[in-house]
């Protein structure tokens, strides 16, 4: 028993990083139908941020916190800059995002190598974060997962509040549901874009502060964790915020289960299945959106 | 002095530059200086660990050429990007082979690298010399290999856990040849040794997702993990394990991939307290050592640590000066024709190393370690002295049938 809830634990921490790699990609990808490649190395300047502030400020925990919001702001307005040099160009043409994209993700590993060497580097995390606690006995949970599982859902509650209820959030709705008619009645499509796109790359930057926790920081951490991003986000049905955060922890449950019965390479294979056999049946994903424009 | 030098080089000019064999390993010893290769992955995701062993084979040449060089002449390096791509390794080395005509090579770090300029090697007759700890059950006239072997270093590690008490042992590694040969090694020795393996888990190389395989280890209630990761993996590993509960005194880690370079960068407070085993330690004992990491500091900055592998490739360039000389000739047969003679030895940082003739491996000590809270590994058990390689394990019964 105690083994299940460990592992269902495990699953739902897995879910979480899941969760927070694929949340702004569910923003830029899934609302904006752009596919960006360099989401990932978003993630990377996250991460980044907060090996080059403990230089600075020398308590893990405190470098931690401020870490988030500069975060943030940093991968965001990198994002912007992305959309407004090249990205702005491209809207009709969503595969050509694609390429672009992946060049700007090969000179942003790059400048990272360049500027902080090729060997990955660690952070210090915070004392009360590297220790666990004991629910019962046999049942610990380690601090930095629930951590991350926190920052997770703060991340979705404030995301579906942006979008649900404040007037920025209308208006990405607008733009997401038809471009052309949203920019007839008025609005500034371009901002609008511009503000989505920072909300999605700074929420790339948190999770990259997340990932420090857990791993180490290099160059190349983006790559590794794009694909499963962009599995998440299109299983969960594009542009859908609920379906992203029903199949993160529903992959992290899975992958967990069969990983504690198998071995790590025969659960991956058997979470690709599960993806496979899954959009067969469902090829618009777990949730899909009612648009009035024609495509 | 200067003078007899010149003399010896023009001597070694006219006796060498016609001694080429005819099957394709020209070395090119007509000017005042011999080239030799630097083979090693200076970008991509070795990068962190090989740089460190071509930076300490330049010390070694800086070193040899300060005394007088080689039979009087200056040795040149010739330094190539294997770029952690092996293709590029086997690429490479036949470059330096023909077209730069170096009477040597060192370097490569994977077996995947070692495993694909092998051939190489062999076909053009040229000489590798190979500085790190690999999976055994491998020999090629053309190859030294200058760290330890598997009973030089895993059996070692598996006597000392015995000794220590340790009857159940967890094995996880990353998925790909060094790992999978040895828990192979492990499993057939824990047979023979009333030892049991609970479960045994390999993980994708760059992998950091361990939350899964740390709850396997703790559910299992093994006395000892063997720890046979690679690279950055140890990292999300060790820092799993510290979360889950786990600690070196109740359940140690022993480990023969982290050395003192890696334990800087995934963090003494996820590793201090648990085990290595290694056969050579910044701390290791002895004036040789000192010299060494006193002259690798100064060369490359007070902060680098030193590491075995460092060591074993700083060590394989004096061994091929040594056998040089004995030959006294640059020319490959005759140079392996002199380590097979034996008598090939070196005080090295290690302690005394010696050239065994028939398998081309060293003797070597091994060293069991513990991560010190200052990063530092310090030696709680030798084996008091030189182990004789034994690449196929032929002197293990339990080895029996492994290869």
């Amino acid at each position: 028993m105690t083994v299940v809830l460990s592992q269902l634990f495990t699953g739902i921490s897995i879910g979480a990083v899941l969760l927070l790699i694929a949340l702004g990609l569910s923003l830029t990808f899934g609302q904006m139908n752009v596919i960006n490649m360099a989401h990932g190395e978003l993630i990377m300047f996250g991460a980044y941020t907060v090996y080059v502030l403990q230089k600075v400020i020398s308590g893990a925990g405190i470098s931690l916190l401020v870490a988030l919001p500069v975060a943030f702001v940093i991968a965001g307005l990198m994002g912007v800059l992305i959309e407004v040099l090249l990205i702005r160009r491209l809207y009709a043409r969503p595969l050509d995002t694609l390429l672009v994209t992946w060049g700007v993700s090969l000179i942003l590993q790059q400048a990272a190598r360049d500027v902080f060497g090729a060997p990955n580097v660690q952070t210090r995390a915070p004392e009360l974060l590297t220790g666990s606690i004991h629910l019962t006995d046999d049942l610990v949970v380690s601090s930095s997962r629930l951590f991350i599982l926190v920052l997770a859902l703060t991340a979705v509650g404030a995301l579906s509040v942006v979008l649900k209820v404040s007037p920025l959030g209308r208006r990405i709705r607008a733009v997401v549901q038809n471009r052309d008619l949203a920019s007839v009645s008025g609005l500034a499509t371009g901002r609008v874009d511009r503000l989505t796109f920072f909300i999605g790359s700074g929420l790339a930057g948190i999770a990259g502060v997340a990932l420090t926790l857990v791993g180490p920081i290099g160059p190349t951490m983006g790559t590794n964790i794009i694909v499963n991003a962009f599995l998440v986000v299109v299983v969960g049905g594009i542009g859908q915020l609920k379906g992203t955060v029903i199949v993160a922890f529903a992959l992290g449950v899975v992958q967990s289960m069969v990983e504690y019965t198998t071995t790590v390479s025969v659960a991956s294979v058997i979470v690709f299945l599960v993806i496979v056999a899954f959009l067969q049946w469902r090829p618009q994903g777990l949730f899909t959106l009612r648009t009035r424009s024609l495509a | 002095m200067a003078a007899f030098a010149t003399l010896t080089a023009c001597g070694a000019k006219t006796s060498d530059s016609t001694s080429s064999s005819a099957a394709g390993a020209t070395i090119d010893t007509s000017g005042s200086s011999v080239k030799v290769g630097l083979l090693n992955s200076l970008s991509g995701t070795m990068a962190i660990s090989e740089v460190t062993v071509r930076d300490s084979l330049k010390l070694a040449i800086d070193e040899i050429n300060a005394a007088g060089g080689v039979l009087g002449k200056q040795i040149e390096p010739v330094s190539e990007d294997g770029a952690s791509d092996w293709p590029t390794f086997a690429e490479k080395s036949q470059k330096l082979i023909s077209q730069d005509h170096v009477a040597a090579v060192f370097g490569c770090w994977t077996s995947a690298s070692r495993k694909a300029v092998k051939p190489v090697f062999e076909k053009n007759k040229s000489l590798l010399f190979y500085p790190v700890q690999y999976e055994g059950l491998e020999q090629s006239p053309y190859i030294f290999y200058t760290g330890a072997t598997t009973n030089q270093q895993i059996v070692p590690g598996l006597d000392y856990l015995k000794a220590q008490g340790k009857t159940s042992l967890y094995l996880v590694g990353s998925d790909y040849v060094f790992p999978r040969t040895a828990n192979k090694i492990i499993k057939a020795y824990a047979t023979a040794n009333g030892m049991k393996v609970l479960g045994e888990d390999y993980a994708p190389l760059g992998s950091t997702e361990f939350s899964t395989i740390v709850n396997k280890v703790k559910a299992s209630g093994a006395s000892a993990v063997f720890n046979t990761l690679n690279g950055d993996s140890n990292v999300a590993f060790f820092k799993e394990y510290k979360s889950a509960g786990l600690t070196a005194a109740a359940m140690p880690v022993v480990s023969v991939s982290i050395a003192e370079e890696e334990v800087k960068s995934i963090g003494t407070q996820y590793l201090a307290g648990q085990l290595t085993a290694w056969n050579y330690y910044q701390t290791t004992p002895g004036a040789a050592n000192e010299k060494f990491v006193k002259a690798y500091k100064a060369k490359y900055g007070a902060d680098k640590p030193t590491s075995d592998p460092m060591e074993a490739a700083y060590t394989s360039v004096y061994l091929w000066k040594a056998m040089v000389e004995k030959a006294g000739s640059f020319d490959v047969e005759k140079v392996k024709a002199a380590a097979a003679a034996g008598g090939i030895t070196y005080d090295a940082p290690e302690g005394k190393v010696t050239v065994d003739g028939p398998t081309q491996h060293i003797f070597k000590t091994a060293r069991i370690g513990k991560i010190g809270t200052d990063g530092l590994i310090t030696e709680v058990w030798n084996s008091g002295e030189p182990i004789k390689p034994d690449p196929y394990l032929k002197g293990y019964p339990w080895a029996a049938g492994l290869s």
